[in-house]
């Protein structure tokens, strides 16, 4: 069976490529990370690929707005490509930054529009926060019923609607896969559990289809067992994965399908 | 300049954490304030239609959700509005949303016009204009670099900028006396003595003419002490001593005697390097940045991030960037405002300055902040300390670099300004009331994402072998980057090829301009194609200033027309070699006399030791940094299950697919200086190594830098206790057999108030990194058995002097830590033996609160109690519970060892005293202190856990939480 094609856009700015295709590889996939300025002068790069990822970082700064400017970059010079793309069912995950851009593209959640806007807090927050999947989510790649741990890195990570109906509706219709829960598996909205104040405990979003899936915690810094090692282990020498493999192991084997 | 005015707000019922922000810092500076919007303001020329504003609005400014816009034609001003604040960048001062707007047009297919942005606050209150205006200085607004504007001001775009002043300026230096020769060497801020320049006046005299401007700003820039570090490597006069050049006679001296074979390059290049694995190389610096942070925190801890990551990526031909560090001295953040000198910014400011700083500068740069430090002393509040630091990567056959003749000078990355003009020579003179004024033009802010862009070309082009050589534009800019690559060679530059930020920059500006995110590549014609393809995928701007060539000269051009041809042996070699005195008094000091506390006094002043802001919890800190990106932390700044305990340091696993590792880690403590700079030196070279040793270093493969902070040391006394920390400092080391690999100093730090100085105290930081196989084999500071033993290891000595626990009965004493060297190595070595074997579960060094805090940190970290025995504490004589619980000994440790492994433990400390002074009880949540058989106390975790935690949660947020 011949391995999917990964694609890792890298737009300036844009800085957990090398992790993310790190990750992809190692789930199984054929990842290569391509500037965004290679993609315009060869876009069959995408329409090649059958997993394309947004990853995280700073994409132009976020002077305009978290992910606007790469969100606007795709809009108006690569949509063609990415209408192809997800043309023949490609998968799309989008992390932090790269989820920011997927929501400002509107390809998130779908139809309806959201934002995502600085943190209750005011500022930037770097901690692990607990996760936990809504019953019957609509996550092509996820599975079910999935509790993990992962880190969160962020200033602009709550999630706003048109309304509360809006969250509401979209947990109801299993696009919001994964939510922060507190200590006693509950979703919150409470710091520091949920780092942002991102309503309902709404840490990701999915689309309609399923198969574009963004969210704001980066599983890409925990993947290699030693990255939760300070979970509480006795000793040393951990060889388990860490959790956040799951999404990547998820994408890839899913996306066999397509190849 | 009329134009388009947008402006954005939030709508009505969505939040508004920046105008809260704004509201809450408003409140801080004394007004009252019952609501505060914010307002992003963008700029465009009036030569764009409503259309097109329309468009831009739509595509990219306005979120469909979030936001609602106003849009103001350029003939329109908005309404009258007396409780608006509006800040903007003051003319000349780096805009990069400004810049990111012109990408907007241009992917909007919109003409790439004039493009400025500002930021907005209207403001609930009965507060009057000038009010708001003051109260918005204080901390909304960073003056230096914004203007604060009320009401409706007339906000405008930018001129087109000035006409350059291209005339060559002779400074005439024949026959001035010693007067004339210092009066311009004041005048011009050039930072030279009178003896420099008495040099350079007789170098000219024999060339037969005056030198240019441009020549003398050059060599005032080489010759700095920023630059040259003249004092260390000068002529000392140390009672009946001579000492020459303390740097080779000392520090590097230690570096070459113990000849350790992992040394690959050290002391020639931006930063020291030292073996990683078979392919490559890792390298570390730290800077200190403390003379721009003392008079604009933000910018200037900033621009020493981006300055220091530019030096890992000058290292070799281009060290790829894998993790930042950064250590602060301030005076405490509740310090009076009665006590804080005119002049000097109110240390709780310049604290959320400079972490800002480091924040917004190193999280875009995708570069993890893994290691740091804060230490507070009241002597701070003039001159405060920021030292970055930063690791690299760089492939073993990267290492040598060298520039040829007929290579082009290639400049990358930002555009030159006249920001930063005189950075290096500013800071070599001593900050006054005055330095806010005058010194402005040093400061500026930094561009991360520009540097972003630029770490990306460097290390595609490196690969591909597409330069000679590479250097970054620091202090002093082009002048000292290319005046160091055409060093043996010689360069004929033509100035007006850089690119500007704006017009009007005069020749020697530019030359001298410290504008960021520049760096300089040494380049075969011959490549150029490839490197301007890469530099547009990268979106780099690059030029073409000229090439090195084999004349020994630096020929500097304007158009055509010479400014300078400085003798590059003279710039390099002339400088004529400092002589300084120094003396060293030891001070009349004695331990204080007070009555030993015991039981819940004792209680009580552990609480009162966790609370002070030298131990307190760094959280509020750390959150704030990304600390987990480019996923190579192993152990992360902040431990145990919740994560709410201090760890010794970090574990990096830099290179994805390979579990070998670098750990980190710091030590300093410049409290002991008052009582001896000899102690405070040893002693922060042995918590360095303590620290590497309890997460699992390798005390025999770990390389260490030094960093000094120290007063004025034209004052021999300051420079006397300068040698005698340095000659303590290289004693240890070379017991240690850790080389020094790199350093950097910053010698003047003397705060003149009137008549009154301020000279902090003598601060040493030492910076240690050891490479392991294997990051899994690591361990941290939190105990994870349900009852595993508590062991001390090393000798608790009747060592107050300078202690946290006697500075919160207000005393310092004089009976300071010392190290025993013969023993400090053995414990070292013996204690890396026991971790090793796995027979340790969690260690944690013993610093700064002696044994107290570190069982403290223990059961806080892990939440389990612990149940200890004083009495079973190794010393070297009887010792009362008080001097046990808070000593700061060194060379001593705190470790978890699970009942089957105690054997073990015992076998692998061989003759290093231990002992056993109780247990884990994770069916307890007190900490409880026996000595003997009397109960001193039993304090609960979550006591502590809140005394720990709360005095620098500097927003409130951390109190009764966990996690």
């Amino acid at each position: 069976m011949t391995n999917p094609r990964a694609l890792v856009l890298r737009a300036p700015g844009i800085n957990c490529n090398r992790e993310t295709e790190f990750a992809l590889s190692r789930a199984g996939a054929r990842a290569e990370t391509r500037a965004l300025s290679q993609c315009l002068a060869d876009p069959s790069v995408i329409e090649n690929a059958q997993i394309l990822v947004f990853p995280g970082g700073f994409s132009f700064g976020d002077d305009l707005g978290a992910g606007r400017m790469f969100a606007l970059s795709m809009r108006r010079r690569l949509d063609s490509s990415l209408q192809t793309f997800l043309e023949r069912g490609g998968l799309v995950l989008g992390i932090c930054n790269g989820f920011q851009a997927l929501v400002a593209l509107g390809l998130l959640p779908s139809p309806e529009r959201a934002a995502l806007v600085t943190n209750q807090s005011g500022h930037y927050e770097c901690r692990w926060v607990r996760l936990k999947s809504i019953d019957e989510h609509r996550c092509a790649y996820l599975p079910q019923g999935l509790e993990l741990e992962l880190p969160v890195a962020h200033a602009e990570g709550r999630l706003l609607f048109e309304s509360p109906a809006v969250a509401e509706r979209l947990c109801d219709e299993g696009q919001t896969p994964l939510r922060y829960v507190d200590a006693s598996g509950e979703a919150t909205t409470d710091f520091p559990d949920n780092p942002n104040g991102a309503p309902l405990g709404i840490a990701s979003l999915c689309d309609p289809t399923g198969r574009i899936f963004g969210l704001m915690p980066h599983p890409d810094r925990a993947f290699l067992p030693h990255h939760s090692r300070g979970l509480g282990a006795l000793r040393s020498g951990a060889t388990v994965d860490s959790p956040g493999a799951v999404i990547f192991d998820g994408i890839v084997s899913q996306s066999r399908e397509l190849v | 300049m009329k134009c388009w005015r947008i402006e954005v707000l939030t709508k009505d019922g969505m939040p508004d954490p920046i105008g809260d922000a704004a509201a809450r810092s408003l409140r801080a500076a004394g007004l009252e304030v019952s609501r505060v919007r914010s307002v992003r303001g963008y700029l465009c020329d009036p030569s764009l239609g409503r259309e097109a504003i329309e468009a831009l609005c739509r595509e990219v400014l306005v979120d469909p959700i979030a936001d609602r816009c106003e849009i103001l034609t350029p003939e329109e001003l908005p309404e009258s509005a007396p409780n608006r604040l509006t800040i903007q960048p003051r003319p000349g001062v780096t805009d990069p949303v400004a810049q990111t707007m012109q990408e907007a047009l241009a992917l909007c297919d919109l003409p790439q016009v004039t493009t400025g942005t500002y930021r907005g606050f209207l403001v609930e209150s009965g507060h009057s204009p000038q009010e708001l205006q003051d109260a918005a200085g204080q901390g909304l607004a960073n003056e230096v670099i914004e203007q604060v504007l009320t009401g409706t001001p007339p906000i405008g775009l930018p001129g087109p900028g000035g006409q350059p002043d291209l005339a060559v300026r002779d400074v005439p230096l024949d026959g001035l006396d010693d007067a004339g020769l210092e009066k311009i060497s004041v005048e011009g801020g050039l930072a030279l003595t009178v003896r420099e320049m008495r040099t350079i006046q007789s170098h000219y005299g024999d060339a037969g003419r005056a030198p240019t401007q441009i020549e003398l700003e050059t060599i005032a820039q080489t010759w700095s002490e920023h630059c040259k570090h003249k004092t260390l490597t000068g002529q000392i006069r140390f009672g009946d001593e001579v000492i020459d050049n303390l740097l080779t006679s000392e520090i590097a001296r230690v570096t070459n005697e113990l000849d350790r074979d992992f040394c690959v390059s050290v002391f020639v290049d931006n930063a020291g390097v030292i073996t990683f694995d078979d392919d490559d190389c890792v390298c570390i610096k730290v800077e200190t940045h403390n003379h721009p942070s003392a008079i604009e925190p933000f910018g200037g801890s900033a621009t020493g991030v981006g300055g220091v990551i530019r030096d890992i990526l000058g290292t070799g031909l281009g060290a790829w960037p894998v993790a930042s560090t950064d250590v602060f001295c301030l005076a405490p953040p509740d310090t009076k405002e009665e006590d804080v000198p005119k002049g000097c910014l109110h240390p709780e400011r310049v604290l959320r300055g400079v972490v800002q700083g480091v924040r917004d500068y190193g999280n875009p740069m995708g570069i993890p902040t893994v290691q740091g430090a804060v230490h507070f002393d009241p002597d701070f509040v003039g001159n405060p300390l920021v030292y970055v630091g930063n690791i690299g990567i760089l492939p073993k056959d990267k290492v040598q670099k060298q520039p040829k003749p007929g290579d082009r000078i290639i400049t990358v990355g930002g555009r030159t300004g006249r920001d930063g003009i005189h950075g290096a020579t500013f800071s070599s003179l001593a900050l006054h009331t005055e330095s806010e004024t005058v010194s402005s033009g040093a400061v500026q802010i930094g561009d991360p994402i520009t540097e972003r862009k630029v770490m990306e070309l460097v290390v595609r082009a490196r690969d591909e072998g597409l330069f000679h050589a590479i250097t970054d534009c620091g202090a002093g800019g082009f002048s000292s980057a290319v005046g160091e690559m055409a060093e043996g060679l010689g360069a004929r530059v033509q100035l007006d090829k850089a690119p500007l930020k704006y017009a009007g920059l005069a020749p020697w500006e530019i030359w001298i301009s410290e504008a960021q995110e520049r760096m300089v590549l040494s380049v075969p014609e011959a490549n150029l194609p490839r490197l301007a393809e890469l530099c547009a995928e990268e979106n780099v701007e690059w030029a073409d200033l000229g090439s090195f060539d084999d004349t020994g000269r630096l020929v500097l051009e304007y158009d055509g027309t010479l400014h300078g041809d400085l003798d590059l042996h003279f710039m390099h070699e002339g400088l004529p070699v400092f002589e300084r005195e120094a003396r060293y008094t030891e001070p009349d000091l004695s331990d204080p006399n007070l009555p030993e506390w015991s039981g819940t006094q004792l209680a009580d002043a552990l609480h009162q030791t966790l609370r002070d802001p030298n131990v307190a919890s760094k959280e509020w800190i750390i959150r704030q940094y990304d600390h987990e990106v480019q996923a190579a932390a192993a152990t992360k700044p902040l431990i145990g299950p919740e994560r709410l305990g201090p760890g010794d340091g970090s574990v990096l696993a830099p290179k994805l697919g390979s579990n070998r590792g670098v750990v980190l880690s710091s030590g300093l403590n410049p409290r002991y200086s008052r009582i001896d700079p000899a102690a405070m030196a040893e002693c922060a070279l042995d918590e360095a190594m303590r620290n590497i040793v309890a997460q699992g270093g390798d005390p025999e493969h770990t390389a260490i830098l030094d960093n000094y902070s120290w007063g004025n040391c034209e004052d021999p006394e300051q420079l006397g206790g300068l040698v005698r920390a340095t000659r303590s400092l290289c004693s240890l080391a070379k017991t240690y057999r850790t080389p020094f690999i790199s350093g950097k100093d910053s010698l003047n730090n003397t705060f003149h108030d009137g008549d009154r100085k301020i000279s902090i105290p003598g601060c040493l930081l030492v910076t240690a990194m050891s490479v392991i196989p294997d990051v899994r084999r690591t361990i941290d500071a939190s105990p994870k058995t349900d009852d595993g033993y508590l062991c001390l290891v090393g000798l608790t000595k009747d060592e107050l002097g300078g202690s946290v626990y006697w500075k919160t009965r207000g005393e310092l004493g004089r009976s300071v830590p010392r190290v025993d060297q013969e023993m400090g190595k053995k414990v070292l070595d013996r204690m890396a033996r026991a971790i090793a074997a796995e027979s340790v579960t969690a260690c944690h060094d013993l610093s700064e609160g002696g044994l107290a805090v570190a069982c403290a940190e223990f059961a806080i970290s892990s939440r389990k109690g612990l149940d200890i025995d004083l009495a079973e504490a190794p010393r070297n004589a009887e010792l009362s519970a008080e001097r046990i619980l808070f000593s700061e000994s060194q060379s001593r440790f705190l470790c978890e060892v699970p009942a089957d492994r105690l054997q073990d433990f015992e076998a692998n400390l061989g003759e290093v005293p231990f002992g056993i002074l109780g247990r884990i009880r994770s069916d307890q949540q007190v900490l409880a202190v026996h000595n003997g058989t009397e109960t001193l106390f039993t304090a609960p975790i979550d006591e502590l856990t809140t005394s720990f935690r709360s005095t620098l949660d500097l927003d409130n947020t951390l109190e009764g939480q966990s996690r």
